[in-house]
């Protein structure tokens, strides 16, 4: 569905962050980016909705080659992928409801969202999503009266809402402690298995992509150096990857934590 | 439960909480400021005819801007910039200076309560008069020239820094200060330890800024005699000679941005 | 802080000698400019005057007290006019402020190259210049009145409030706007979603701050024939009618300290 060809950016000061990666994303499949900062795992997902302008290469979404659309069909395509923040993202100043609503830009013209008055459809759908995620009775309260993992609900309620096809995921628990980062990645890839949604997770945190996620991508220097499944996630394969460390103790500890996992 | 919640909800329009939650109290807002409007718009009177004649003028005028006319009154000119620039520079070291010693007795952490109130009058009494209000009773107390406008000039600025620095010594960090407090210094020499290297870049900030203004403030306290460009440029309106006052107006604007640019650069040094 | 070596033991320096030295000489180029300075404003001084001020100030204060109580039901309209022109003034201005921030702060502006700087320049132009020499300008151009003086202030203005919105803009965060621009929105959706929710907060900030200044600019208006109580304050100095010069001083003052206590109290209630 998603398919990367030989996407390449380098960036005015001559560094290169992605080296001429291909990678296939079939629908449906929920994959982890891992790789050390700087690796260019933030450049990738953000050259796949062109936050960020792939120097060369191409993006090809559902046979649609992403890199040459104009700017009226790129916003259309924006709208296929909903986005996920490390820092959230929210506009503080608004309310959940309008947070979540957002989402919907893409969709309604401009005097529509500037007066706030959204279909009834978009509004219903809102609420489901509000109740899904257990924020319902949050949805007339500002963003920045929430705690993190509450407003990282709400941004994956924002990026839900525009019906997306993909799903793009940075750092989604950089900012959250280790159990609420649990409780987000969850909720992440259960919507994703509900909804049959592809998702790439840009995640540093190896043992909690293990835990959740089938595939894994590992990114060093804007090149793949591992795509597989979790389990063949080595210390040697880790070393490739982050480079020299004692990996074991890493490991183990996620066998602990799924212990615990099936242990509450 | 929460359920039941939702399906209240599904098919309920939704509609973003006003600001003013009280609809009585927030129609009234509105409806007042309407009628204040109308009301004042009403009370301007207008020459519409009088307004188009000028439109020429002030085309003129904008003409000006690109040939003027520094040559004709050159020496006029001269003067008025070298007396703004002078009374700018003279008031300022003084403002500065005085301001200091009120800055520090209008800080409540630093100054016993007697003191703090007189500091305090004087910067109330300086920032709620204005330049040129003040410039008239000057001008009309010492008569005509440039003192009135040094005098005027050094006032605002002490009401303007001190109250700045006040503040800025009202909110600096304690535990510093108390440190050198601790170590047995006298009085002045925690002032000078403790307290002086915390305020000092955002007082040469401070500094620069009121500078930039006082030489803005110069440029009319001459309207009312107190020296400086502004009687000359109030003379280049009268006679409707818009070259030399769009000459006067491009150096006034030049230098700010001198100034401007150089309170920067020191700012950035400082910090 | 260098410590140096001296007659084999170690003395400690604050600055180094080229340090001091380049130190001293700076003082005694600012002391010297200060002195030529103050010369400058002495030569053009009537110093007869001065020595006589004290008796002079106070004649003028016992002409001046008490002030002509009376007077006050003629200031009623004076009044009014003149908190028509800074309201007025300030929604012209604010109106005219927020394209032109927009397009001076870099991450909104179309073009770096050719519509920034044009901002820039008029920001800095019309802030550069007090909003009298405005009024004496608009005076020329399209005659006295009330009409000028709000043109005045709202041209003053603009420079002022565009300056520190595109502060604000430039001082966005840049996460909220990309996750707007990730959901397909369009340029003008990014900006009413993702931007202006942000500034909002500095937008009223400046509002209230603006139209507190501008009640006291547009008091003095008046002097140079451009419409609210300084028109009264004019003629009445034109007369030496002392008395009623009090009484408007009076009035001014309450004016601003009321405006002063406005202004707390709406920034207090937005932010």
């Amino acid at each position: 569905m998603l398919r990367l060809q030989k996407l390449t950016k380098t960036y005015k000061t001559g560094d290169q962050a992605l080296k001429a990666i291909d990678l296939e994303v079939p629908k449906g499949q929920v994959l982890a980016l891992i790789g050390p900062s700087g690796a260019g795992k933030s450049t990738m997902i953000r050259c796949i909705n062109r936050l960020v302008e792939p120097s060369s290469g191409g993006v090809l979404l559902d046979d649609t080659d992403l890199t040459r659309l104009g700017a009226g069909a790129l916003r259309r395509a924006r709208r296929e992928m909903g986005m996920i923040f490390q820092e959230y993202a929210l506009v503080e100043r608004l309310t959940v409801m309008e947070n979540v609503l957002s989402g919907r830009l893409g969709y309604v013209g401009f005097w529509r969202s500037f007066l706030r008055r959204y279909p009834q459809s978009d509004v219903d759908e809102a609420f489901r999503l509000l109740d899904r995620v257990g924020l319902l009775h949050m949805a007339d309260k500002r963003a920045d009266e929430l705690s993190g993992g509450q407003r990282q609900r709400v941004g994956i309620c924002r990026a839900l809402i525009q019906n997306p096809k993909l799903l793009l995921v940075d750092e989604p628990t950089a900012s959250l402690d280790p159990k609420t980062s649990r409780q987000i990645m969850r909720l992440i890839t259960e919507l994703c298995r509900e909804r049959g949604l592809a998702a790439i997770i840009n995640i540093h945190d190896v043992a909690l992509a293990q835990m959740f996620v089938p595939r894994i991508v590992g990114l060093r220097f804007g090149e793949i150096v591992f795509d597989g499944l979790p389990t063949a996630l080595t210390p040697e394969k880790l070393t490739e990857i982050y480079g020299e460390e004692d990996w074991e103790a890493t490991i183990e500890a996620v066998e602990d934590d799924e212990d615990i996992e099936a242990a509450e | 439960m929460s359920h039941r919640e939702l399906d209240d909800m599904l098919g309920t329009g939704w509609r973003k909480p006003h600001f003013v939650r009280n609809p009585v109290l927030r129609w009234g807002l509105i409806a007042g400021f309407v009628a204040y409007l109308i009301a004042a718009y009403m009370t301007i009177e207008v020459d519409w005819g009088r307004v188009y004649e000028g439109l020429d003028r002030g085309w003129q005028f904008v003409l000006a801007f690109t040939k003027p006319d520094f040559v004709s009154r050159a020496g006029d000119i001269w003067e008025g910039l070298l007396e703004s620039i002078v009374m700018t520079v003279a008031a300022s070291v003084v403002g500065i200076l005085i301001s200091i010693p009120i800055g520090l007795g209008a800080a409540r952490n630093i100054a016993p309560l007697p003191v703090y109130v007189i500091c305090r009058g004087i910067v109330a009494v300086s920032r709620a008069l204005q330049e040129i209000i003040v410039a008239i009773l000057l001008v009309a107390i010492f008569g005509f020239g440039p003192l009135a406008g040094f005098l005027t000039l050094s006032f605002a600025t002490i009401g303007f820094l001190s109250k700045l620095l006040a503040e800025d010594i009202e909110s600096m960090d304690k535990v510093q200060a108390e440190a050198i407090k601790a170590s047995g210094a006298k009085w002045m020499q925690w002032i000078n330890y403790g307290v002086q290297p915390q305020v000092m870049p955002r007082l040469v900030g401070l500094s620069m800024y009121r500078i930039d203004i006082n030489f803005r403030e110069s440029a009319i306290l001459g309207l009312v005699g107190a020296g400086g460009i502004g009687a000359t440029l109030n003379t280049a309106f009268d006679r409707y000679e818009y070259d030399t006052a769009a000459a006067i107006l491009i150096l006034i604007i030049g230098i700010v941005m001198t100034l401007e640019y150089l309170s920067g650069v020191i700012r950035a040094r400082v910090q | 802080m260098p410590v140096l070596e001296k007659e084999g033991t170690q003395v400690w320096r604050r600055r180094t000698r080229g340090e001091a030295l380049w130190r001293w000489f700076g003082w005694l180029i600012g002391v010297a400019v200060f002195a030529v300075c103050w010369q400058q404003i002495s030569a053009s001084t009537t110093w007869f005057f001065v020595w006589d001020a004290p008796r002079i100030a106070d004649d003028i204060w016992t002409r001046a007290t008490p002030p002509r109580w009376e007077y006050i039901t003629q200031l009623g309209r004076p009044i009014w006019d003149t908190l028509n022109i800074a309201t007025l003034g300030t929604l012209i201005a604010l109106f005219l402020a927020v394209p032109v921030a927009f397009l001076a702060a870099r991450n909104t502006t179309p073009s770096t190259l050719f519509v920034r700087p044009i901002a820039l320049l008029i920001i800095v132009s019309t802030r550069s210049i007090n909003s009298l020499i405005w009024a004496l300008l608009l005076i020329a151009i399209i005659g006295p009145g009330v009409f000028a003086g709000v043109i005045a202030i709202a041209i003053r203005s603009i420079g002022f409030c565009a300056k520190l919105l595109y502060e604000a803009i430039e001082e966005i965060d840049h996460g909220q706007v990309e996750a707007i621009t990730a959901t397909g929105a369009s340029r003008w959706q990014v900006m009413a979603y993702g931007i202006v929710p942000q500034i909002m907060p500095a937008f009223a900030g400046v509002a209230v701050f603006r139209w507190d200044i501008n009640i006291r600019e547009s008091t003095v208006l008046g002097l140079v024939g451009a419409g609210g109580i300084g028109l009264q304050l004019s003629s009445s100095l034109n007369v030496l009618a002392w008395p009623q010069v009090s009484l408007i001083l009076l009035v001014i003052l309450g004016a601003v300290v009321i405006s002063e206590w406005v202004s707390a109290k709406v920034r207090g209630a937005i932010i």
